[in-house]
């Protein structure tokens, strides 16, 4: 099992730690609904450096990128980030990630950590054109500070004005007293903040400080417990619950990062699917009664008839009730549309809603 | 980790506390702590005779649900109603105000099988 530069500061935190992807993290410190409520509210900073990276430079990094990514990578500019995913040749997803460009022949893709070893492999196998490539991972330290005080708290750290970084942008600066400290507007919790990205000799000393300025805002460290609450809430998609190798960027609502203005990886099905339509989508549904949908609980139908699955599902701590994403064919797929989820013996009413489930 | 004395224990984490012919069941220090923040306690076998080591409800906590067990068969005589809107008392007080569920005792022989605190303490490591 891996350990992130920080997993002795976590002990000692008195954190519960958890398998996760090949490393040892922290799942949740003081409690999962207090640590929602402090990146909702204040702010809080997460250790997520199982997170992988891979720089990808030279003449031929765009080409590259283009070829295994869906969305268009060549509308970014310096300094800007953007979401996309790698989808693979049977109409599934390889991973969702964030590609970040220095500039035009330096590229940084953010992945996931459980997926480091596939990505690297797919990647570099259709490296035809043979961009540049590195493997960060096992020297990158990312912590995520969100909330919507992170700006002000961190402001003393770094002498970029952290409120003119727009969303989805970021700056290579000073930061914690270190130098060439990525500071990207970007997060999974839906309640803005930054991620820092700097070297994992340095990363301690950015936690302490980043816990340091954060104090008078009532900054506390946050656990993937609450990572996953937090993501959920805004609906987005995590890989290997809500999106995997079987399921179509498209039915996952992923058609805004599947750009037909290029050629990628199974572009021309994808395009064909997208003008044919979709069989099933993921939805977003609460449910109207007492109870908590689960992961891999069935989606049935007014007569207790199987329609889909349960991908992700949780007791929302802002909204106390009970969420989840999953796939149903389209006929169910309307806002307002009625579905059920088997949670044990019983069969508990849903109503499907639009994303995210929590508005802020 | 608090594990009363003069408490009976099983090995699915739960307390139980004699009197009588009267059980009265709830889920352990250590149980709330492994489970985290507890937001759902739904029992369905009100009124109804269950066996030993059958389901009689579960434990929703944030991230994962954990099914009950009963410690002793018997007639689920009392489900803690207070639970119902907060569930968060099973962290903050196990042994006292968030006990789940009082049972009728239908064979105290089985009292006997029930782990005292020493036993439990060792199921645990602690």
């Amino acid at each position: 099992m891996k350990k992130t530069a920080l997993t002795h500061i976590h002990e000692a935190l008195g954190a519960k730690l958890i398998p996760f992807a090949g490393y040892t993290m922290p799942v949740q410190y003081e409690g999962i609904n207090i640590e929602h409520e402090t990146v909702r509210n204040n702010v809080g900073v997460f250790d997520v450096s199982h997170m992988g990276e891979f720089l990808i430079t030279g003449p031929n990094a765009l080409e590259l990128i283009q070829k295994v990514s869906s969305n268009d990578a060549s509308k970014m500019v310096d300094g800007q980030a953007q979401y996309s995913c790698l989808p693979n040749e049977n109409g599934g997803i390889v991973d969702d990630l964030i590609i970040y460009r220095f500039n035009e022949e330096k590229y940084l893709l953010v992945v996931n950590a459980s997926n480091i070893d596939k990505d690297w492999d797919w990647i570099s196998k259709h490296n035809s054109m043979n961009a540049e490539m590195r493997n960060l991972s096992d020297d990158y330290s990312l912590l995520a500070i969100q909330g919507p005080k992170a700006a002000e708290a961190m402001q003393s750290l770094t002498s970029v004005n952290l409120s003119t970084i727009k969303f989805y942008t970021f700056e290579v600066a000073d930061f914690a007293g270190i130098e060439h400290v990525i500071i990207s507007a970007t997060g999974y919790t839906g309640s803005g903040g930054f991620e820092v990205y700097c070297k994992n000799s340095e990363v301690e000393q950015v936690w302490n400080k980043v816990l340091e300025a954060g104090k008078n805002y009532g900054i506390k460290p946050i656990g993937l417990a609450a990572r996953d609450t937090l993501r959920l809430e805004m609906g987005y998609c995590l890989y290997g619950n809500d999106i995997n190798d079987d399921t179509s960027p498209l039915e996952a609502g992923l058609g805004w990062i599947t750009k037909f203005t290029k050629d990628f990886i199974n572009s021309e099905n994808l395009k064909k699917q997208k003008e044919e339509g979709v069989k099933r989508k993921l939805i977003g549904f609460e449910l109207t009664e007492k109870g908590i949908p689960r992961h891999d609980y069935d989606i049935v139908d007014n007569d207790g008839e199987k329609i889909g699955t349960v991908t992700s599902g949780t007791m929302s701590p802002s909204l106390r009730k009970g969420i989840g994403l999953g796939y149903v064919p389209v006929e169910y797929a309307k806002t307002g549309s009625t579905i059920n989820i088997a949670i044990r013996k019983k069969s508990i009413p849903a109503t499907v809603v639009k994303l995210p489930f929590y508005k802020g | 980790m608090n594990i009363p004395s003069e408490l009976k224990y099983t090995k699915d984490h739960e307390w139980v506390k004699i009197d009588g012919d009267i059980a009265t069941v709830g889920i352990t220090d250590f149980a709330q702590s492994e489970l985290g923040d507890i937001v759902y306690v739904d029992v369905d076998t009100l009124d109804e005779t269950v066996e030993r080591e059958e389901i009689f409800g579960s434990v929703e906590a944030v991230k994962t649900v954990s099914d009950l067990f009963m410690p002793l068969s018997g007639e689920v005589i009392e489900f803690n109603e207070d639970l119902e809107d907060s569930p968060e008392t099973v962290n903050s007080d196990p042994y006292g105000e968030g006990w789940m569920i009082k049972i009728k005792i239908s064979d105290s022989s089985q009292i006997d099988s029930l782990l005292d605190a020493e036993a439990y303490k060792s199921v645990i490591g602690a």
